[in-house]
C-alpha cells in the first residue's frame, strides 16, 4: 500500500486509486484501416515492463481524475507524476542490471535510484 | 553420465536408515551448462520442468537444458495454494485441465516421488442468484464433458463441509455449490522436485542460478541465449517464465497480452484436521484448504497494478481473511503464520498462451494467471509436443497467441458482473 | 508480596504472581515439561522468554475462547487462566506418539516424498493418519465471542521497541524537537525495559540540567518513568509491530488488557495501521541456541532468558545449573546467579579463555570453567539429568580426550546473538553478514528508517549510547537537548567462537542435534537435504521444514545457515538469508478482519422505498451491493405463485416496480451528442429533445458490456441509465474515455443514481394511473408517445417521466428526487388499487422482459457476445465511421459463421421448466457430448401458460424450428429453437 501523490488531492494511499495500465497507448484514429493484428496490438499487447514503467492511474475513490505515473515496477517506487496529455518525460537512471533486476537469490532486496535528465 | 536413480520406497528408507541416510544420491545433478542443446527451456518452475520431462520422455529429444535464474520451483510453483481441479467452463479449457488432472492421478507413481495429490474435493460456493446460474452452467458443461462435477444445495453443502456458515441471515448466504470430488490439493514443492528428478534421470541438465540476459535471433530463427554463465546455443527455446515472460519477450521485441501482478497467499498455524475439503468462493473472494501439515492455506486476490516486487497491499489480505472469518466464523481465533506474494502473468481472457511465435524455434508458455499450478503436468505435456513438432498439440491449439487477433478468446473470467 | 493468581495447566491448579507470564508461572511451580514436539513427540520445556519460543506451546482456554499454539512465554497470567498441553495422547508425560522418537531413523527429512506411493489407491488412507499425526493444537469449534478493531495512526517518529535503545531514542527525539512532533513508541511487553544484557553494572552519566551518575539498573528505571510524562510521546505496551510495508506503513497488534481473562472482556485485540514519517527500529536481538546432540531436553534454557526468569520473576530454576556458552553474554547470567546466591556447577566454554575482567568475576564467584570444552550429549527424558562434556581441539574443532559426565537439572546455553532484523528486512533494507560474531546486520536502508542498538548489531552499552546520538543527531536541534547521557566504557569487547554444529563422538546420523526445535529438524536432516541436491537455502528450508514452525525460525534460521555453510563449505554470505515476510509474529484472523464482519462485511445498498418493501413482506435478492425485492409473497404463496400473480397483474392491470437501483448518469456539455455517438453503437445526433433511445455499449473488443435507455433533456443535456450492477464501472469507463482519450470533448458526467429514485408503472392501465396522479397533464400516445420524455410536476415535485418499457407493456417511469420517492410510491399504490396495482420484484421483471425477448446484460451476455450475436444488428450503426467496439466486430472470429446466437427455446413438454445454465446438444451421444449452446434464462409464463426460455446457440438463427435436447442427469429434455419474442411481437401493447 504505497503512497501516490495525486496532482489534485495530494498524497493518498494506493487503495484509493485504480491503475489503468500502460500509458501513452493511443486509440487508433483509423480503425477500419487496421489489420486484425494491429487492432490486437492496440487492444491487448503490453510492454509489462519490469523496471521503469509509464502508466495511467485514476483517483477513483477521490477526485476521479486520471493522471500519468512513472513507477519502477521492480520496487513500486514512484518516480514522477504528470498530467494526462503531457508527453512521457525522459527518465535517466540505473535500470535493473539483469532482466530480472534482482540481486543475489534470496536477499529479496533491490536498490535503484533514478534521476531526471 | 547419469546413473539410473535409485528407487524410493519404504524399503529404501529402511535400508538407508541403517547407514544413517548418508548414501542417498542427489535427486538431480547440478551441472555446468554445455555449449549447445537440442532444446532449452527458460524457467525452472513446474511448467518448465514438466516441459523438459515430457520432451525427454514423449519425444526424441535428449539433449535438453532447463535454465533457472534462481532455484527450481521458486516462483509460483512454490507460492500457490495448490488447488487442482478441472471444472472449467469452456470445452477448450476443460479438455486441457482434465488432461492435466488425469496426469496428476498417476503422478506419484510415474515419478516415484510422492507429490501427495489429495483428492479431497473442491467446492465452489454460490452466494447469489447470478453465482447459482453461472456455477450451474459450469456444472452442466462439465457433466456433458465427462468431467466429474456435482451440484450441492445449501443442506448438502453443510453436510459435506459442516464448519461452513450456512446461515441464510448473513450478508452473502451460501445458496449452493459445485463439487468436483476428484479435485484437491498436492504438495507443491514435491511437484517441482519430482519432475526435476525424473527429467534429470533422462539426462536433462537443470541449471540453477543461471539468468538469461538475451535471446539470440538470426534471420528469424533463434540460435541461442546469453546468460550470466555464458552463451548457450540451441535452435529450440521454450520460454516458461510466468511473471517474467514479458521480460524475456521484450528481449526479442515481442509484446505479449500480459500484465504481471502481485498475488498473495497465507497460511495459519498448524492445527489438527478441521477442514477436509477445498472451499472456493469467487464472490466474497476466499479460497481455503488445510494442508497435510495442518496449516490452513488461504489464497488472496491480485492487486490491480503491475508489480514485480512479490508483494501486494495488505488491504487484499485483509479482505480475504475477513471473507474467511465470515464464511468460517470458528476460524476467528486462528492465526496467520506466514504470508507471501508471487507475480502472476494475467491474460485478458484469463486463459493461458501455449504457442509458437513469429520467430522460428521460439515458443511461449505463459499467461496462466492465478491458476497455473493445477495445469502443471498437462501444460508441460502439450508444450513439449509443440516444441518437438513445431506444431501445437490438439489440446493447446485454442491457446495460440493468434486468438488475440482473431478474437477467438477463451474467456474464463466467468460471466461479467450481474446486471439488471 | 504480590497477589497470587490461580491458573490450571493440564487440569492441575497452580498459583503464579501478578507479573508472571504463563511460562514464568509454570517454572515457578517447577513445571519444566510443557509440550511435545511436532514430529517425534519429544518432551519439551521452555527454551526462551519471548516471541522466539519454539517449544512451550499450549492450547489456551476452551470452547469459543480457545486458542491453539499459544506461546507460554507471550501470555500474561490472569486469574482463572486455563492452559492445556498439545500434540500428545494420552498425556503429556506418557505420549504414545513418542514412539516416533525411537522410529526416527526411518523418518528423516522428506521421508514422506519417498514412500506411501504403493498401492496407488491407498494414499487417501495414509493421508488420513498423516493428517491426524500432524498439526499441533486444535482449531476452535465455536464462534469467537470476542471482538477486534482497527485504528489508523499518523506520526512523525515511530520507535519500535521499548528497550534501552528505543527509550533512549524517544528521549533524544523528544528533547531535541519542538513539541508539535508526534512520537509513537511501541513495545511488545507490558512493561518497557527490554532485555538488555551486557554490562548492567556500568555507570551512566547525565550532563545538562540534571547532572549525576548512577548504575545502569537505576538509570533505566528512572528513564522508564520519565518518558511516560510527555503528551507528545504515545506509548503502546503489549503491542507487536508485525508488518513493515511500503512508504513507512507499519501494522501493529495490541493485546487489550492482557491481564484480564478473555471471558471478562469484549475487545481482545486492536490492529494499529501506522504511517510514520520516520521509523526508528530498536527491536533488539535474540539469543541463539547451540546445536549439539540432544540439545532439546526440558530444563535446557537460553542463558539470557534464564536470567530474565531469575531476575525479573525472582525464580530459581534448578538445583544444579550448568552454563554452556561460546561468548561473554552468558557470564552475565553466571554473575547474576552468583550475586543472588544461586549455585552453578560449572561453565562449559568453547573458547580457550575469557577476558581478565570476566575471569576475575568468575574467580571471585568460584565458578569452575571448562575452557575449550563442549557438551557432546545430554540425558534425561522428561527433564535433563546429566551432560557429557569433551575437550575439543581449538583448531580442528574435533573431540579430543574422554568424555566427562556432569549431573545437572538445568542447562543454560548461549550461542551468541542474532540481531532482530525481521522488520528491517521486511522494509526491503539490505543485510550484510558480519563474520566476527556470525550475525546478519542492516547495511543499507531502503525506506526512511534508522536501525539502532542490538538490532543493528550494536551490543555494548556504551556503543548503544554513542550510536543513538550519532544516528539521530541530524533529526534534531542539538541545542534543545537539556540532558545528555553517556555510558562508561566497558573493559572488554565482544568475543565469540562460533561452532555452528558442536562435534559429537557419535556419527552425525546417530545424533539428534536440533536446529528447529518445534519442527524437529536436526543437523543431519540439513546434511541429508544437501547430499540429495537440495542446495539452495529455500530448498533446504522447504525440504526439511526448518524455520517454518510457529516461531518462524527466530532461533533456528541463522544456525541452519551456519550448518549449511559448514557442510557445503560455502561462505554464509553467499547463501543469503531466506526472505523475511510479514507477519513478525502470528496474527489472529479475527483481528485482521476487525469490525468488517457480520453486518459490516459489505455495504448494503437499499432504495428510498426499501421500508415499504420490507413491510410488504418482500423477499430480497442481492444484486451487487443492492438489496432488491425479488418477489412479494402474500400469505403462504410460494415463489412461483407470487411471480405468476405479479406477472399477470402487470399484463392485465398495473404492475409497479422499484427501479431505483438502475445507474443514472447525467451528461452535459457542448459535445454530449458526439460523446454518445462514440460510446454507443447507434447514432444520437438526430435524437430530438424530449425523446429517449435505447443504447448498447461495447468494449473495444466488440463485446456487449452494458445497455440502457438515454433521454435527451436539452440540446446539450442527456440522462443515461445503466444496468444496476455496472453503474459504477460504466461511469468510470466513460470518465476514462473522456479524460484520457478525448480531452477535446466538452462533456461533464455526474452520477445521479442516488439522487433520483425510479418508479416504473407498467400495464394497460398505467396511463389511467398517471392521469389520476397529474390530472392536468396529457399522457396519451399523441402527447406522450413511447420513447419520449417529459419533465412534469407531480404533486408539487418536479419529476422526470420517461415513457419506456422493459416489460412490453405501456409504461411510465417516474424519476423523482429520492426523498419524495416513498411518499409517491404509496400515493401511486393507493390511486392504483382500482386497477389491481401490484408491486413486482426482479423475478417477475425477468419473466416479463424475457417474454418480450429483451436481454439482460450479464445473463444473456457473458463477455463473449456481440450485438450481432444477439440479433441486434439493427442497433449497430453502419454509417458511423467509428464507435467503441466497432473495429472488433470485423475480426475473423467475430464475423465467422456458427457463433452462438440468441434464440428462444420451448420445451416439447410445456410443463418442464429448463434449468438456467443447462446445456443444449443436437444429438444425445456418449460423453463427452458436443454442446452447441446453453440456457441463459428460463421461466414459467402465466401468459403463455407454459414454460419458455432464452438461450445462446451456435448458429441459432438458422436453427429455428429444429428439435434439440437438454440433457439432464436422469432425463433428456426435448426442446425446439424458436424466435426469442414470445409476446406481442408487433409491439401493440407497448403503444396501446
Amino acid at each position: 500500500m504505497f503512497l501516490i501523490n495525486c496532482p489534485y488531492c495530494g498524497e493518498r494511499d494506493q487503495i484509493e486509486f485504480t491503475c489503468g495500465g500502460e500509458a501513452h497507448i493511443i486509440r487508433p484514429k483509423n480503425p477500419p484501416d487496421l489489420s486484425d493484428d494491429q487492432w490486437a496490438d492496440y487492444l491487448f499487447m503490453r510492454k509489462n515492463i519490469k523496471g521503469v514503467q509509464f502508466e495511467r492511474w485514476n483517483h477513483s475513490n477521490g477526485c476521479r481524475r486520471w493522471f500519468n505515473v512513472v513507477r519502477n515496477t521492480a520496487t513500486d517506487e514512484i518516480i514522477k507524476i504528470y498530467n494526462m496529455g503531457e508527453s512521457s518525460p525522459t527518465i535517466k537512471g540505473n535500470e535493473p542490471k539483469t532482466p530480472s533486476g534482482e540481486p543475489k537469490i534470496g536477499s529479496g532486496n533491490i536498490s535503484t535510484t533514478f534521476e531526471k535528465k | 553420465m547419469n546413473k539410473k536413480p535409485k528407487k524410493y520406497s519404504v524399503f529404501s528408507l529402511i535400508k538407508n536408515a541403517f547407514t544413517y541416510h548418508e548414501n542417498w544420491q542427489p535427486a538431480w545433478r547440478s551441472p555446468e551448462p554445455k555449449k549447445e542443446y537440442d532444446a532449452i527451456i527458460i524457467g525452472g518452475g513446474g511448467h518448465g520442468l514438466t516441459t523438459a520431462y515430457y520432451l525427454a520422455k514423449n519425444h526424441d529429444l535428449k539433449n535438453i537444458a532447463v535454465i533457472e535464474k534462481g532455484w527450481i520451483g521458486g516462483g509460483n510453483t512454490g507460492r500457490n495454494t495448490t488447488i487442482i481441479r478441472s471444472n472449467y467452463l469452456w470445452d477448450q479449457s476443460a479438455a486441457l485441465y482434465e488432461h492435466a488432472l488425469k496426469l496428476w492421478e498417476s503422478m506419484s507413481q510415474e515419478l516415484n516421488y510422492n507429490v501427495m495429490f489429495s483428492q479431497r474435493g473442491v467446492m465452489n460456493v454460490a452466494h447469489n442468484l447470478h453465482d447459482v446460474r453461472e456455477l450451474k452452467r459450469r456444472w452442466h458443461s462439465n457433466r456433458l464433458n465427462d468431467i466429474d462435477c456435482e451440484w450441492l444445495d445449501t443442506n448438502q453443502v453443510k453436510k459435506f463441509c459442516p464448519i461452513i456458515n450456512t446461515s441464510q441471515n448473513i450478508r452473502y448466504p451460501v445458496l449452493g455449490a459445485t463439487l468436483q470430488r476428484r479435485a484437491g490439493t498436492a504438495r507443491h514443492d514435491a511437484v517441482a522436485w519430482g519432475y526435476a528428478r525424473g527429467a534429470d534421470a533422462m539426462g536433462v541438465d537443470i541449471i540453477q542460478n543461471c539468468e538469461v540476459t538475451n535471446i539470440i535471433v538470426q534471420n528469424g530463427q533463434v540460435t541461442g541465449i546469453e546468460t550470466n554463465k555464458g552463451k548457450i546455443k540451441s535452435k529450440k527455446i521454450g520460454v516458461v517464465a510466468a511473471g517474467h515472460s514479458s521480460v524475456i519477450a521484450n528481449m526479442v521485441g515481442i509484446r505479449l497480452p500480459l500484465e504481471s501482478r502481485p498475488l498473495q497467499a497465507l497460511v495459519s498455524e498448524p492445527v489438527k484436521p478441521i477442514l477436509d475439503t477445498v472451499v472456493m468462493s469467487n464472490t466474497i473472494h476466499a479460497y481455503v484448504s488445510q494442508s497435510d501439515k495442518g496449516e490452513l492455506v488461504i489464497g488472496a486476490g491480485t492487486d490491480s497494478y503491475t508489480s514485480y516486487t512479490q508483494r501486494g497491499g495488505f488491504n487484499i489480505v485483509e479482505d480475504t481473511v475477513t471473507a474467511i472469518v465470515e464464511l468460517f466464523p470458528l476460524f476467528s481465533r486462528m492465526k496467520m503464520l506466514r504470508h507471501w506474494g508471487g507475480i502472476v502473468d494475467i491474460c485478458p481472457d484469463a486463459s493461458p498462451i501455449i504457442s509458437k511465435t513469429h520467430i522460428n524455434g521460439l515458443f511461449f508458455n505463459c499467461g496462466w494467471g492465478t491458476g497455473g499450478f493445477k495445469a502443471t503436468p498437462g501444460s508441460g505435456w502439450v508444450f513439449a509436443h509443440t516444441i518437438a513438432n513445431n506444431e501445437p498439440h490438439k489440446l493447446n491449439e485454442p491457446f495460440s497467441i493468434n486468438r488475440f487477433s482473431s478474437g477467438e478468446l477463451v474467456d474464463e473470467h466467468g460471466a461479467a458482473a450481474v446486471a439488471h | 508480596m504480590s497477589k497470587k493468581i490461580s491458573f490450571t495447566f493440564d487440569g492441575k491448579k497452580y498459583f503464579g504472581n501478578e507479573k508472571d507470564t504463563l511460562a514464568s508461572a509454570l517454572l515457578r511451580n517447577g513445571v519444566f515439561l510443557v509440550g511435545r514436539s511436532f514430529k517425534y513427540h519429544r518432551p519439551r520445556g521452555i527454551l526462551a522468554s519471548g516471541s522466539e519460543e519454539p517449544n512451550a506451546l499450549v492450547q489456551l482456554e476452551s470452547q469459543g475462547f480457545t486458542e491453539p499454539n499459544v506461546k507460554a512465554t507471550e501470555v500474561l497470567l490472569y486469574e482463572g487462566l486455563k492452559a492445556n498441553s498439545q500434540n500428545n495422547w494420552p498425556s503429556l508425560k506418557f505420549d504414545i506418539g513418542s514412539v516416533n522418537n525411537f522410529l526416527s531413523p526411518f523418518f528423516p527429512a522428506g521421508f514422506y516424498y519417498k514412500t506411501f506411493m504403493w498401492p496407488p489407491g491407498l494414499w487417501k488412507k495414509y493421508e488420513f493418519f498423516i493428517r491426524r499425526a500432524a498439526g499441533l493444537g486444535k482449531s476452535p469449534k465455536e464462534n469467537d465471542p470476542n471482538e477486534y478493531e482497527h485504528v489508523h495512526y499518523h506520526c512523525d517518529y515511530l520507535i519500535v521497541g521499548g528497550g534501552v535503545s528505543g527509550m533512549l531514542a524517544s528521549e533524544i527525539l523528544r528533547q531535541g524537537s519542538n513539541e508539535n512532533i508526534k512520537i509513537l513508541l511501541i513495545d511488545q511487553n507490558n512493561e518497557l525495559g527490554g532485555n538488555f544484557n551486557y554490562g548492567t553494572e556500568q555507570r551512566i552519566y547525565t550532563k545538562g540540567i540534571v547532572n549525576g551518575d548512577e548504575a545502569y539498573s537505576g538509570w533505566i528505571q528512572w528513564l522508564k518513568n520519565h518518558i511516560k510524562k510527555y503528551f507528545n510521546l504515545k506509548i503502546l505496551n503489549s503491542t507487536s509491530v508485525f508488518a513493515y510495508m511500503h512508504n513507512n506503513y507499519l501494522l501493529a497488534i495490541q493485546n487489550i488488557d492482557p491481564q484480564i481473562s478473555p471471558q471478562n472482556k469484549t475487545l481482545r485485540q486492536r490492529i494499529w495501521k501506522i504511517r510514520a514519517k520516520k521509523v526508528i527500529l530498536a527491536t533488539g536481538s535474540f539469543e541463539r541456541p547451540l546445536v549439539f546432540d540432544n540439545n532439546d531436553r526440558p530444563g535446557i534454557l537460553l542463558a539470557n532468558s534464564a536470567k530474565q526468569y531469575m531476575e525479573k520473576y525472582n525464580l530459581k530454576l534448578g538445583k544444579k545449573t550448568v552454563i554452556f556458552t561460546n561468548n561473554d553474554s552468558a557470564y552475565q547470567t553466571a554473575n547474576f546467579m552468583f550475586r543472588t546466591g544461586i549455585p552453578i556447577e560449572c561453565v562449559v566454554d568453547l573458547r580457550e579463555k575469557i577476558n581478565p575482567y570476566l575471569q576475575k568475576l568468575m574467580d571471585i564467584a568460584k565458578i569452575p570453567i571448562h575452557f575449550g570444552h563442549a557438551i557432546t550429549d545430554t540425558s534425561g527424558w522428561l527433564r535433563i539429568k546429566s551432560i557429557k562434556i569433551n575437550k575439543i581441539d581449538g583448531k580442528t574443532n574435533k573431540i579430543i580426550g574422554k568424555a566427562i559426565n556432569i549431573d545437572c537439572d538445568n542447562l543454560l546455553i548461549s550461542g551468541g546473538w542474532n540481531p532482530n532484523v525481521n522488520l528491517f528486512s521486511q522494509s526491503r533494507g539490505k543485510l550484510i553478514y558480519r563474520d566476527l560474531d556470525g550475525c546478519f546486520i542492516p547495511q543499507e536502508s531502503f525506506q526512511n528508517e534508522i536501525s539502532i542498538g542490538a538490532c543493528n548489531g550494536t551490543f555494548e552499552l556504551e556503543n548503544i549510547f554513542k550510536e543513538a546520538y550519532k544516528k539521530l543527531e541530524h533529526l534534531i536541534n542539538p541545542e534543545l537537548l537539556f540532558n545528555k547521557f553517556y555510558c562508561e566504557e566497558t573493559t572488554y569487547k565482544e568475543n565469540i567462537k562460533t561452532i555452528w554444529q558442536i562435534p559429537s563422538s557419535k556419527p552425525l546420523g546417530k545424533t539428534k542435534m536440533f536446529v528447529d526445535f518445534q519442527n524437529d529438524v536436526t543437523s543431519k536432516d540439513i546434511k541429508l537435504a544437501l547430499s540429495e541436491g537440495y542446495r539452495s537455502i529455500e530448498h533446504i528450508k522447504r525440504y526439511t521444514t526448518t524455520g517454518m514452525a510457529t516461531d518462524q525460525g527466530k532461533t533456528s534460521n541463522v544456525n541452519a545457515l551456519g550448518i549449511i555453510s559448514k557442510i557445503s563449505n560455502r561462505p554464509i554470505e553467499e547463501l543469503g538469508t531466506t526472505t523475511f515476510r510479514l507477519p513478525y509474529t502470528p496474527i489472529t484472523f479475527g483481528a485482521i478482519a476487525g469490525r468488517n464482519i457480520k453486518d459490516f462485511f459489505d455495504l448494503e445498498r437499499t432504495t428510498p422505498i426499501h421500508e415499504w418493501h420490507l413491510k410488504r413482506g418482500a423477499k430480497f435478492e442481492d444484486v451487487g451491493q443492492w438489496k432488491r425485492p425479488w418477489y412479494y409473497p402474500i400469505k403462504n404463496e410460494n415463489m412461483q405463485k407470487a411471480v405468476n400473480r405479479e406477472v399477470e397483474a402487470t399484463r392485465n392491470g398495473i404492475g409497479i416496480l422499484d427501479a431505483s437501483t438502475l445507474g443514472k448518469i447525467d451528461i452535459k456539455g457542448r459535445d454530449a451528442s458526439e460523446f454518445l455517438n462514440r460510446v454507443y453503437t447507434n447514432a444520437w445526433t438526430k435524437l430530438e429533445i424530449g425523446k429517449c433511445r435505447y443504447g448498447l455499449m461495447l468494449g473495444d473488443d466488440g463485446m456487449v458490456i452494458d445497455d440502457g435507455v438515454t433521454s435527451r433533456i436539452g440540446k446539450n443535456h442527456y440522462v443515461m441509465s445503466t444496468t444496476t450492477g455496472n453503474a459504477a464501472s460504466v461511469m468510470s469507463k466513460l470518465e476514462d474515455w473522456l479524460q484520457t482519450e478525448w480531452p477535446d470533448l466538452k462533456v461533464f458526467l455526474t452520477s445521479v443514481t442516488e439522487q433520483f429514485a425510479t418508479i416504473s408503472i407498467n400495464g394497460p392501465y398505467s396511463e389511467k394511473l398517471l392521469n389520476k396522479l397529474c390530472p392536468k397533464e396529457d399522457f396519451s400516445n399523441n402527447n406522450f408517445p413511447h420513447m419520449s420524455f417529459k419533465e412534469i410536476n407531480v404533486l408539487g415535485i418536479s419529476c422526470r417521466i420517461m415513457r419506456i418499457s422493459f416489460t412490453g407493456e405501456k409504461c411510465y417511469e417516474i424519476n423523482i428526487p429520492s426523498n419524495y420517492a416513498k411518499n409517491l410510491w404509496e400515493i401511486c399504490f393507493d390511486l392504483g388499487k382500482e386497477y389491481n396495482i401490484t408491486p413486482y420484484g426482479t423475478e417477475a421483471m425477468h419473466v416479463l422482459r424475457a417474454e418480450k425477448g429483451f436481454i439482460i446484460v450479464g445473463q444473456e451476455t457473458d463477455g463473449s457476445v456481440t450485438p450481432i450475436d444477439l440479433d441486434m444488428s439493427w442497433i449497430v450503426s453502419k454509417k458511423k465511421y467509428d464507435f467503441i467496439g466497432k473495429r472488433a466486430l470485423f475480426r475473423s472470429d467475430t464475423i465467422k459463421k456458427g457463433r452462438k446466437q440468441l434464440v428462444g427455446i420451448l420445451t416439447t413438454n410445456p410443463d418442464i421448466i429448463l434449468e438456467e445454465g443447462s446445456q443444449i446438444v443436437e444429438k444425445i451421444t456418449k460423453k463427452p457430448m458436443d454442446m452447441i449452446g446453453h440456457i441463459t434464462s428460463s421461466y414459467y409464463s402465466p401468459n403463455l401458460k407454459r414454460s419458455f426460455a432464452l438461450g445462446l446457440v451456435k448458429g441459432g438463427l438458422d436453427k429455428k424450428g429444429l428439435k434439440m435436447f437438454v440433457p439432464m442427469i436422469n432425463k433428456n429434455i426435448e426442446v425446439e429453437i424458436t424466435n426469442p419474442v414470445f409476446i406481442d411481437p408487433s409491439n401493440k401493447r407497448l403503444i396501446a
